[in-house]
């Protein structure tokens, strides 16, 4: 696996790459289609719906009617995907989720855009730190928060052929650059970015680059951290999670979301059953949303950096 | 429709009552009121309307029925194994443990059930999406939907509606059974609809109101050719109907009664299949 980081940005948007690849597996395959609710235009694909409105579905701001037509067109042998908002892609419309899709076996990839601290300007109200927890109480549901645009556009057609219903958290502007371009991902399969005895650092999504950057951080004091890039979140790779977890006997998960259901809640799970070991987490401590650029916000929300240094040092055992 | 046409479909319907009512019989409850009222209906579908091939279920190009009123469940099961779905027998399992019978719609588990539906309002949008579907695979498919008045407090029912017509999505036929009455009581008491033929004509339907009962009336209905519009039909209906002690009833959504009263409305609806039996046409 070959890991660029640098600290740089990405240099193409998440929105780039939706508003190029939702159209190229649209026109390469019929069975493909794509339903949004009134925000096109902010993933960049209203000038292809315009031209291709059958293919391209603009259901308007309803998204529980998009979801129930999405499982609907499952029945009828197409594969949907749905955008709009995290919030709305995950709260709003639950239930059709949850029940139309998931419980009637119908198949649906659901794209919630600006998770957590990344809804930036858009404040609160439109800042889901609660939507993996949600999509994880949904019996074989699939979550991936993808670091890069790279690793997105490895999995993305495997996770819209998957079946079932599949939610994809992504930021709309671009995470830091992890991954060279041609790499390949394995959903439900995380990936060692780093490889240290003393503790291991888990993150996904947004938090990717940042726990990169802590484990330098720690390597200066002489703590050598393993980095896991666990951008497949349910079903999570225990195996991964357990090896690590006895190699180095501390853990720290790191998440843009809420420490209730998400990736802290995920790993914990597997560690209290099968694998007792110390941990700490960077993640919101059960506090809704504000509005902020996302700088303020992660500092705001405990999820800098130097958050994840800290967490760190707290849980090694220092001989 | 000829006489004989319409006296088979008042047969067929009062034999769909006769089944639905030994299944909930053989439970001991469940939801008669709402699954009487739409026996009529399935008649005309199931029995003149719909292309559909019971030995292939799945058949892709098949007519489709969501009942979106979930609970009505057993209605479409006695339908169905009248037409050979699978064996009458399976009736008797009606939401016993492991049954393939629960009481409300899932396509996963009963043959012949084209979408799972119990959470009220789901089954609207599911029904656009199948039928949009279809259309957009060109096949010659209609999906009915079948809303209660009820149901229709669920707003998801009123987005699903407006897409429906502003996308032309034509091959789907709403069908509202209004039967007045809801879970806790009269729909005038509880959230009252207004004027549901009003209302679907204000969202682009061409809306028809036909009495609930009357086969031919529901039979013209449901094979218009719809033109620019989709079409609504709002049946005026009565919870419980065909069945003179159930509709007298008022909380008659789900209805636990023993053995000798479910016997007596299995014996009301035979005396009017005999009745309907002799009619000369």
């Amino acid at each position: 696996m070959k890991v660029i980081y640098d600290g740089s940005a990405d240099s193409r948007t998440f929105k780039e790459f939706l508003s190029t690849d939702i159209p190229k597996l649209l026109d390469e395959n019929p069975d493909y289609i794509y339903l949004d609710a009134d925000l096109m235009s902010c993933i960049g694909t209203a000038k292809y719906g315009k031209a291709h409105p059958d293919r391209a579905i603009n259901c308007g701001i309803a998204e529980a009617n998009m979801v129930g037509i999405a499982c609907g067109l499952s029945a009828a042998g197409f594969k949907p995907i749905c955008h709009t908002f995290g919030p709305f892609a995950s709260r709003r419309c639950y239930d059709q989720v949850f029940l139309s899709g998931a419980y009637a076996h119908n198949s649906i990839t659901m794209i919630g855009s600006d998770p957590g601290v990344t809804a930036a300007m858009n404040g609160g109200t439109h800042m889901p730190f609660e939507d993996v927890a949600l999509y994880r109480a949904i019996p074989g549901a699939t979550i991936v928060d993808p670091a890069d645009t790279a690793q997105l556009a490895a999995i993305f057609q495997d996770l819209v052929d998957r079946e079932g219903v599949k939610y994809l958290r992504v930021n709309r502007k671009s995470n830091d650059r992890v991954y060279a371009d041609g790499e390949k991902f394995e959903i439900g399969k995380g990936v060692v970015l780093r490889e240290g005895a003393d503790v291991t650092i888990i993150a996904s999504g947004f938090m990717v680059g940042r726990a990169i950057k802590a484990a330098d951080l720690l390597k200066k004091q002489g703590i050598d951290a393993t980095v896991i890039d666990m951008f497949t979140i349910k079903p999570l790779d225990e195996e991964l999670v357990l090896k690590y977890a006895e190699k180095t006997g501390a853990v720290v998960t790191v998440e843009n979301h809420n420490a209730i259901g998400g990736l802290y809640s995920a790993v914990a799970d597997v560690l209290a059953a099968k694998c007792p070991t110390r941990m700490a987490r960077v993640a919101v401590e059960d506090e809704f949303g504000e509005v902020g650029p996302v700088d303020y916000l992660a500092e705001r929300f405990g999820l800098t950096t130097e958050h994840i240094v800290e967490a760190a040092e707290s849980v090694v055992v220092r001989e | 429709m000829n006489n004989q046409e319409k006296k088979d479909l008042r047969i067929f319907a009062a034999q769909i009552r006769i089944a639905l009512l030994e299944e909930l019989k053989a439970r001991g409850f469940g939801h008669v009121g709402g699954s009487l009222s739409i026996c009529d209906l399935l008649a005309v579908l199931y029995g003149k309307v719909m292309n559909y091939k019971p030995e292939d279920p799945k058949w892709a190009d098949r007519d489709k029925v969501v009942s979106s009123k979930g609970h009505a469940g057993p209605a479409l099961y006695a339908t169905l194994a009248l037409k050979g779905f699978f064996p009458m027998d399976e009736l008797k399992t009606l939401n016993r443990p492991g049954t393939n019978l629960p009481s409300h719609c899932d396509k996963n588990k009963t043959i012949g059930i084209d979408c799972t539906t119990g959470s009220l309002g789901q089954g609207t949008s599911q029904a656009v999406g199948m039928a949009l579907g279809d259309k957009l695979k060109g096949r010659p498919s209609r999906t009915f939907l079948i809303v209660g008045d009820g149901e229709i407090d669920e707003g998801q029912c009123w987005e699903a509606a407006m897409f429906t017509a502003a996308k032309k999505v034509n091959n789907l036929v709403w069908i509202v059974d209004d039967n007045k009455r809801q879970l806790d009581g009269p729909t005038a008491e509880i959230l009252p609809t207004f004027d549901l033929r009003a209302k679907f004509e204000a969202f682009g339907f061409d809306a028809v109101r036909v009495p609930g009962n009357d086969v031919e009336a529901l039979y013209e209905a449901l094979t218009k050719t719809p033109e620019d519009k989709p079409i609504a039909i709002i049946m005026d209906n009565v919870k419980g109907s065909g069945v003179k002690a159930v509709e007298d009833t008022p909380a008659n959504h789900s209805m636990t009664v023993n053995a000798e009263t479910w016997d007596s409305y299995i014996a009301a609806v035979k005396a009017d299949l005999e009745t309907i039996e002799k009619e000369v046409v």
